[in-house]
């Protein structure tokens, strides 16, 4: 059954060339139909390749088809093949899952929508770039998914296009994870003069033997991918465009901008594991940078009044759990936490998306409240996916994959007791900001009536995304409690186990201060927002506080560092030159021509004797010039 | 025979006729006149072949006369058609209204 | 015989429709699109034939060569010769050719039997630049396609269009008496070496000049094509040229005439004057760098439109510049890539600005905006093309951008890093372009119509092609390949060079080495 991996992206582009060529002729109907079927059948024949896949697993581990060959210049032969492994298998399941979800979702969401059949074909443009993504058996060809990720994410983010600001948005989403990407290119090339090869198993397997360990050029090829990871993923520092990209409508922010493209740079590094165990430093950055991140984002995220901002950020932060765990070898927790956030980041942003709808595009999150009651069935599935976000303890999928996390940023070879401290108050922030989320939102007096309620559409994805959210995490459960891994175990074919630090051996105090973070902050916010506001009424008198929370609420000041240092000096310089001072060079050269010329047509007057005296002086300088000489 | 004029002489006044008719040209403001000054340079430098010729036994000089005296004839016969389109058009025949170029 | 009858259609196809013009526009017109067509269908099936065995003849590149004499006296003979990379240019050239016609159908309604006779004599003197094996002949044919040019900038360009004319014809003009200075140089190097005084491409390769000298005719040379392509600082004229020209000249000038510059360094430059063009290799590849920065900043900061796509063009023959003096298989294949591609996309661009023109009567972006919602289809494939030319991987600029950045690394890593910093500026801008032209709120009135059925046939073939190149460009890989092979034959000892002095440099290529070593 893997020979129809083929089908897998190719049903989105069939899809996508069908709604692009001919959507204006099609009916809205037949537009939701193969938008989204076209989603669901992939997903359909992910389940059956992955099954097959489960059950009959290739001798190598791995399955890969040739399409054809893309060009071959030289040394240099990229082809098109898809290769599927247990990595690529989990994202293209979770790629194709969620995705066929959210389509269907945006059946009943997007359906007063006067571009209905733009809004598919980009949607499944990007659903079949995303699988290109992860299917890609060489670097070139996962650059192809990358960028045209970036355009679809470009192009849903800019929307609603009538606007200028979402237009903005979405070019600072494009431009700025092109930073990234650029730096990536760099590193293509690096390898493919290493390697003399883009194939990814060949690098992987070519790498430890080129390289020893801590090499320099292992450090700049890791470097080099990780900064693609980094604008990709919306880490620091190129993590300013998450937040603006939110312009975009729910279902993408949902589909792109949480479960899965903002996810390509934990999948990158993933794959390319090998080149980044080879370095420590450059291991030493992904972790430092995951952490950084996280804090940053969480502290941004409690202080965002905008519902979806707030998911944004928040996504910012998780991503920033899974680096961490890139960066200290926890390759299968990352991985494992990318799936779980996957279906309660999606839960979120659909549920956010469908309060939203139902308050008149409210976005205020101060101008909501009391939809408990309201709106039940958004009610507890938002209330899955928040429990799950700030990782309430054993109930919750998020539990188990952010405490894996946790634990082995202290307990992996590579851990340590700061990275593992600070993630550990990213996680109490996490639960506090959720919190307030939730009691902002659904408790209190509601200051907004509700225009509409969802659809059925709308509401089975999000029970569906509910239970995988509440239930997902069993799949892999501490080796106190349970020793279920089924998911690593699947995953180690693939990424390395984590090596422990010798001597450790007791996860329980661990578990315990996670928990006891998640209901500090979940207590913590239960008592500002609900037991007691008139305390944040008190803080918002002192001026140190006030500037904090501004300081937060601007995302750390980096929009407006990034203005001065680089946007307005390019500016400056494109807007003085625009005339182009090269060409006042030529500009000057025919000014001197003019000038020479009006001052010599200045001696024909048309006075003839002027002429012949001319000519007579003219005799007697030669002749006397003559005579002399 | 010998000839009592001396070469030198001929050539000095050949370029005295040469000079008038220079200035002639110069300081004459009726186009007429100016032509008519032409002529005389012309004819200055007619003698002056003419001379040369005969200083050195050369037909040479002869025939250049023979082409100068055919080309004055062609000058004046146009310039004098020229002149009197000029007098029709402008009423004028001085040359210091009619100068119309100018830089 | 077939590249004689190329340039005689297109002569008398111009003749033809200068003359039955006077009665009948029409007729011009069908004459012009009936002369490109039969001359595009002759070269593709010719293509076509001498694909199947392109690989079989590795080592001689030429597939055609007619010889007539011409002016024996001093040497002149009418030499014309193809290769993979004149036969993949002259195709671009007929399938231009008819675009321009297509898209100049209803545009030009002044004089249009001469439009089209300057239109037809433009790409006669294209092909025959592509195609002269001789050197006088080319620059014959170089100056034959000037004047037809200067002719359709200043005829039926927009308001400057006179100063846009003048400034194009003196730049490329007296560039090009640079060039003749070197030809005629060379001719007589040539000659006192040999006794055989000959303008013969082919007898005049491997002249021993002394390096002083070769040097100073390279530069006639390179000065005449870095002015066509162009390279800053030689780039004024082109924005102007293009700004002012009517849509089919800007199509023309973007698509074929800058590509005349890259074919004649590809073609004279560097076989001629190897060693020459050897020393001038880091400077050209840093102009070339800087073309790409400085053309990418000033297109950001352009409000008409035209001029806009012009600086990108600047902007993407640095990548050009760069390709052809890393010396290398790859980098030059990327070249042949950018020439096709950059072609293609440059002049869907300057084709919408000429329908944008047609309809909205400026090319102020600033007065544009929100055209999506009237022109969808416009939209979607302007921003098609836009991304092509900020290099979006799947089309054509990609897989040469990516080619001749890949090359070029191996010759000098750092202005490689700086011409990949590039690709973030040409995001920049072409993004700028869809913005301020398609998105955003629209503030007009009058209704504007989307695409006509002949502009759809122009843009739908425009896309095709892009795509095409952009997934498998093998066949035009594998048609300049014979070419190339020759070229980077010429060069070996530079690769070797580079690869020593990375060598040292840094630890990059000792491990190449290593691998090359295992395998």
């Amino acid at each position: 059954m893997n020979n129809l991996l083929w089908l897998v992206p190719t049903l989105p582009l069939v899809s996508f060339l069908i709604l692009a060529l001919a959507g204006k002729h099609v009916s809205r109907v037949w537009v939701a139909i193969i938008g989204a079927g076209s989603v669901s059948l992939s997903a359909i024949i992910t389940l059956i390749i992955g099954i097959s896949f489960l059950s009959l697993p290739p001798a190598t581990g791995n399955y890969s088809q040739t399409l054809w060959t893309w060009m071959q210049v030289g040394g240099f032969n990229p082809k098109i093949t898809l290769f599927l492994d247990a990595l690529s298998l989990i994202f293209v399941f979770v790629i194709t899952f969620i995705g066929a979800l959210i389509h269907i979702y945006s059946v009943g969401f997007m359906a007063d929508d006067k571009d209905y059949s733009r809004f598919f074909a980009c949607m499944n443009l990007f659903v079949f770039s995303m699988l290109l993504l992860v299917l890609a058996d060489n670097l070139l060809l996962l650059y192809l998914g990358w960028e045209g990720v970036g355009l679809c994410s470009y192009l849903l983010i800019g929307f609603w296009y009538e606007n200028p600001a979402n237009g903005y948005a979405a070019r600072k989403a494009f431009i700025i994870t092109r930073v990234g990407d650029t730096a990536m290119a760099i590193g293509l090339f690096v390898i493919f003069y290493q390697f003399g090869t883009l194939v990814i198993p060949d690098v992987l397997a070519k790498a430890p033997i080129l390289w020893h360990q801590g090499a320099y050029m292992a450090t700049i090829t890791a470097l080099l991918l990780l900064a693609g990871g980094v604008g990709k993923s919306a880490q620091l520092p190129l993590q300013t465009w998450l937040p603006d990209a939110m312009a975009g409508p729910s279902p993408v922010s949902a589909l792109i901008h949480a479960a899965t493209m903002v996810t390509a740079g934990v999948y990158l590094i993933a794959r390319m594991h090998v080149i980044f165990q080879l370095s420590p430093i450059a291991q030493m950055i992904v972790a430092v940078i995951g952490t950084a991140t996280l804090f940053i984002a969480g502290l941004s995220a409690l202080t965002q009044y905008d519902i979806k901002r707030v998911l944004a950020y928040s996504t910012i932060s998780q991503i920033g759990y899974m680096f961490l765990a890139l960066g200290v070898g926890a390759w299968t927790a990352a991985i494992f936490h990318f799936v779980i956030h996957a279906f309660f980041k999606a839960l979120l942003f659909l549920a956010a998306g469908a309060v939203i709808e139902a308050l008149h595009h409210e976005h205020n999150m101060f101008k909501m409240g009391g939809l408990k009651n309201k709106l039940p069935v958004i009610f507890w599935t938002f209330l899955v996916g928040s429990a799950s976000l700030a990782a309430l303890p054993l109930i919750s999928a998020g539990f188990y994959s952010k405490d894996q996390i946790l634990w082995y940023a202290w307990a992996s070879q590579s851990g340590n007791p700061l990275l593992w401290f600070i993630a550990l108050l990213g996680a109490f922030i996490t639960a506090l900001y959720t919190t307030r989320m939730m009691i902002l939102v659904f408790w209190g007096e509601a200051k907004t009536a509700i225009g509409h309620h969802p659809g059925k559409l709308m509401t089975v994805p999000l029970i569906i995304l509910a239970f995988f959210s509440l239930f997902a995490g069993f799949i892999e459960l501490p080796h106190n409690f349970g020793h279920f891994t089924l998911f690593s175990n699947l995953l180690h074919q693939v990424l390395p186990e984590t090596v422990l630090k010798a001597g450790i051996n007791t996860e329980l105090q661990f578990q315990v201060l996670a928990s006891l973070s998640t209901f500090g902050g979940i207590y913590l916010a239960y008592i500002f927002y609900y037991k007691q506001p008139q305390r944040i009424e008190k803080l918002k008198q002192s001026g140190f506080a006030m500037n904090l929370y501004f300081f937060w609420f601007s995302g750390w000041g980096f929009d407006k560092l990034y203005n001065v240092l680089i946007v307005k000096p390019i500016v400056f310089i494109a807007n003085i030159n625009k005339n182009d001072v090269v060409d006042k060079l030529y500009q000057g050269i025919t000014f001197v021509t003019i000038r020479l010329y009006q001052s010599l047509s200045f001696t024909q007057s048309g006075s003839l004797r002027w002429y012949v005296m001319g000519l007579v002086i003219g005799a007697i300088i030669i002749l006397s010039i003559q005579i002399m000489l | 025979m010998k000839s009592s004029i001396s070469i030198e002489m001929v050539m000095l006044l050949a370029g005295l006729l040469f000079v008038l008719g220079i200035a002639g040209v110069i300081i004459r403001k009726n186009i007429i006149f100016m032509l008519l000054s032409v002529e005389v340079m012309l004819n200055a430098s007619g003698l002056a072949f003419v001379a040369a010729g005969s200083r050195w036994a050369q037909p040479d000089g002869q025939v250049m006369f023979i082409f100068i005296l055919a080309m004055a004839a062609a000058e004046v016969s146009i310039g004098l058609a020229l002149i009197l389109q000029i007098y029709h058009q402008h009423k004028s025949l001085d040359i210091d209204k009619l100068k119309e170029m100018k830089g | 015989m077939i590249l004689v009858y190329l340039i005689g259609i297109l002569m008398g196809g111009g003749l033809l429709a200068l003359m039955l013009g006077q009665w009948n526009k029409n007729l011009s017109r069908w004459i012009a699109l009936c002369a490109l067509s039969t001359g595009f269908i002759a070269l593709l099936f010719f293509w076509i034939d001498q694909y199947r065995t392109i690989n079989i003849h590795l080592s001689n590149p030429w597939m055609i060569d007619y010889r007539h004499d011409w002016i024996p006296l001093f040497g002149i003979s009418f030499h014309l010769g193809i290769d993979g990379l004149s036969l993949l240019l002259l195709v671009l050239t007929f399938f231009l050719g008819i675009l321009a016609v297509l898209c100049s159908w209803n545009d030009v309604k002044e004089r249009v039997g001469f439009y089209y006779f300057n239109l037809l004599w433009i790409l006669a003197g294209i092909s025959g630049v592509f195609m002269a094996m001789d050197l006088f002949l080319f620059y014959f044919f170089w100056e034959m396609m000037l004047i037809p040019m200067y002719f359709l900038i200043g005829i039926w360009g927009s308001e400057n269009r006179v100063y846009a004319a003048y400034k194009f014809f003196i730049f490329t003009q007296a560039s090009g008496l640079l060039m003749l200075l070197a030809i005629i140089g060379l001719y007589f190097i040539h000659g006192r070496n040999t006794g055989i005084y000959t303008f013969n491409y082919f007898e005049l390769l491997g002249t021993a000049i002394s390096p002083g000298i070769a040097f100073w005719l390279m530069l006639g040379f390179m000065i005449a094509f870095v002015v066509k392509l162009p390279i800053v600082p030689f780039h004024t004229w082109l924005p102007d040229a293009h700004s002012e020209a009517p849509t089919a000249g800007s199509l023309i000038l973007a698509g074929l005439l800058l590509k005349t510059g890259a074919y004649g360094i590809l073609r004279f430059v560097l076989p001629l004057f190897p060693q020459a063009a050897r020393e001038l290799a880091p400077w050209a590849m840093l102009f070339g760098v800087i073309g790409i920065i400085y053309g990418a900043i000033l297109a950001y900061s352009q409000t008409d439109l035209k001029r806009l796509v012009a600086y990108t063009s600047v902007s993407h023959m640095g990548f050009v510049i760069l390709g052809i003096f890393a010396f290398n298989e790859l980098a030059l294949q990327g070249v042949v890539m950018q020439l096709v591609t950059h072609a293609i996309s440059t002049g869907a661009l300057f084709i919408m600005a000429g329908m944008l023109k047609e309809r909205l009567h400026t090319r102020d972006i600033n007065h544009m905006g929100g055209l999506w919602t009237e022109m969808p289809q416009m939209g979607a494939i302007a921003m098609l093309f836009a991304m092509a030319s900020l290099g979006l991987p799947g089309l054509g600029n990609f897989i040469a951008e990516f080619l001749i950045l890949v090359g070029a690394f191996k010759a000098n890593v750092l202005l490689t890093i700086i011409a990949t910093i590039g690709l973030i500026f040409s995001a920049i801008y072409s993004l700028r372009i869809v913005q301020k032209v398609f998105l955003g709120p629209s503030e007009r009135q009058d209704p504007v119509h989307d695409f006509s059925f002949r502009e759809i046939m122009v843009m739908a073939a425009l896309t095709l092609s892009i795509v095409w190149l952009g997934l498998y460009p093998q066949p035009v890989i594998n048609t300049v390949k014979p070419m190339i092979n020759k070229l980077e034959y010429i060069f070996p000892i530079e690769n070797k060079n580079t690869q020593k002095e990375n060598h040292q440099a840094t630890p990059l290529n000792a491990h190449q080495y290593r691998v090359k070593k295992q395998e």
